[in-house]
């Protein structure tokens, strides 16, 4: 027990120490403009106290930004999982789709989301439209390429006993195949929520939509560097909360 | 023509290091209402001919007829025991065991198939258990299910490829228990795959040896006259136990030094 609350709370906190006192000197010797871990928290503190305050567009508390932002990236997470999920099964399943738009798939797979962006913006002339299309675009891939694994390592075995038993396709794949490739397919679905949050700033800063990431590309343009840190520490304990939620997800589905 | 009729059947895997021959011209008759065994050195291609019969993979060369219609590929006439038991673990003994019920009655309503269930989960004794999934299950209890599993197919031919083989011994001699038990009550055919002898004296009426590969072949059947139904005590001493046994153990120890 005590083993456990050293390692599980006392060193973290060390670790989170290390990087307040790194933080602290790099603000004071060599990065002048880099405010100090005390100047951020008290020029931030409305942010964080009153979270849901709203002076303007762009000057609200640090929740109703991550509301924004939360809200848009639920929505492209899930037109990539409405994509992505399908197209993973097919690629699993049939050959020629795989022959077909294998290629396609890893061609597209590292494009960044800075170079969809603008295209998302000519295509729905709407900012909001292209955040969203941009967020599914880069997000899917890990759903797309985890589930076509997922389909390609079911065991022989559990496909036999489909086939002594004569099932049809559509039983087939309802009974044995989804069930069979559930797990991987939620570990593409964590991976894609990570990258959609990843994603989210990017987009939010190039088209200047209200959010955590717009929030930080504003506050950087009015010199207001504390707030960019609020943003950065916001957007990473977002980002590790929902890795953790869909990891409990992802763990309620695996088999053994 | 016999119920299930093998002839000549030979198979091959290419493998990297070029084909290995498993089967060499397989032969094999069961009469219906029959248990007959299998008795081979462990590699030797019994799961081989269980695939083969069951038609998941197809022969070389060789006919396989039941009830004089060739096999072509798999079907639920021809019910299987794998030897990894091949339950789907996310489905409870209960799934398990319907999904081969409503495969094979979907013209029946789901409270008849629920009943059918039911009876066959029973059957194996593990009713206590029908709610719990195979990773909560003991090897005994998830052999249980996959013997289940096969018989709720109600197949014409049931193939138990080395059924008990991943129990220990104490467990071992309950199936085969359960199995003489479930067999006598339903005489249905099957074909038992094994590498004990003394549970295929025990369980069959029937034994074809097989010679270890590559290219296996039967050696000729070994009538098993032991009267049923039969009781695993005092059994050992009777003739014909110790003859089938002999002939048996001194087939396949010659065919080993024959390599
Ligand atoms: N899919 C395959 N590809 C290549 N070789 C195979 C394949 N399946 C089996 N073999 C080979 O065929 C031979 C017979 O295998 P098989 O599984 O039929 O033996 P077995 O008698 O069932 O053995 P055991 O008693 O250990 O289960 C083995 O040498 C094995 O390596
Ligand atoms: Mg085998």
């Amino acid at each position: 027990m005590r083993i456990d609350i050293s390692q599980q709370v006392i060193l973290p906190l060390l670790g989170a120490a290390c990087v307040l006192v790194i933080w602290s000197i790099v603000s004071v010797s060599v990065a002048p403009d880099l405010p100090s871990p005390g100047r951020t928290w008290r020029e931030s503190q409305r942010y964080v106290l009153e979270p849901f305050f709203k002076d303007g567009e762009m000057n609200q508390g640090i929740g109703r930004l991550a509301f924004y932002s939360l809200v848009r990236v639920g929505k492209g997470f899930a037109l990539a999982l409405a994509i992505g999920t399908p197209i993973g099964f097919l690629l699993g399943l049939s050959r020629r789709f795989h022959q077909s738009f294998d290629p396609i798939v890893q061609f597209m797979r590292p494009i960044s989301p800075l170079a969809w962006l603008p295209l998302g913006l000519v295509i729905f002339q709407k900012s909001e439209p292209a955040a969203i299309f941009t967020i599914a675009l880069c997000a899917m891939w890990p759903t797309v390429i985890n589930t076509a694994v997922g389909v390609r390592s079911i065991s022989p075995d559990y496909l036999n006993v489909g086939r002594v038993l004569k099932l049809s396709r559509f039983k087939t794949l309802t009974r044995i195949v989804i069930p069979a490739t559930l797990p991987y397919v939620f570990t593409g679905y964590r991976l894609s929520l990570g990258l959609a949050w990843l994603v989210i700033v990017a987009a939010e800063m190039l088209t200047g939509t209200p959010g955590v990431g717009g929030f930080l590309w504003q506050e950087y343009n009015s010199l207001v560097y504390s707030h960019i840190i609020l943003s950065v520490i916001t957007i990473g304990a977002i980002g590790f909360v929902l890795d953790r939620l869909m990891g409990l997800v992802e763990a309620r589905v695996r088999i053994d | 023509m016999a119920y299930l009729e093998v002839r000549g059947l030979r198979k091959s895997y290419g493998t990297r290091s070029g084909p290995t021959a498993v089967l060499g011209g397989v032969d094999l008759t069961l009469e219906e209402g029959e248990l007959a065994a299998v008795v081979g050195y462990s590699g030797s291609g019994k799961t081989t001919l269980v695939s083969l019969i069951a038609g998941l993979i197809a022969p070389d060369r060789g006919e396989i007829l039941l009830e004089g219609v060739p096999v072509t590929g798999p079907g639920p006439e021809r019910g299987v025991v794998f030897q990894q038991y091949s339950l789907l673990p996310w489905l409870s003994v209960r799934g398990n065991v319907a999904l081969a019920v409503d495969a094979v009655n979907s013209g029946l309503p789901a409270s008849e198939r629920r009943r059918i269930t039911d009876e066959f989960i029973a059957l194996v004794n593990l009713t206590p258990a029908a709610w719990k999934r195979p990773r909560q299950l003991s090897g005994g209890m998830r052999q249980r299910v996959a013997v289940a599993r096969g018989l709720a197919m109600r197949p014409k031919l049931l193939l138990m490829d080395e059924p008990f083989s991943a129990v220990d011994a104490l467990t071992r001699a309950t199936l085969q228990d359960e199995l003489l038990r479930i067999w006598g009550e339903r005489r249905s055919t099957v074909m038992l795959i094994t590498n004990d002898v003394d549970e295929a004296i025990l369980l069959a009426d029937r034994i074809y040896p097989m010679t270890p590969g590559p290219d296996a072949v039967l050696g000729p059947a070994i009538e098993v006259g032991l009267p049923r139904p039969r009781q695993r005590r005092h059994m050992s001493l009777e003739p014909a136990y110790q003859k089938a046994r002999q002939a048996l153990v001194e087939f396949l120890r010659a065919a080993r030094t024959a390599r």
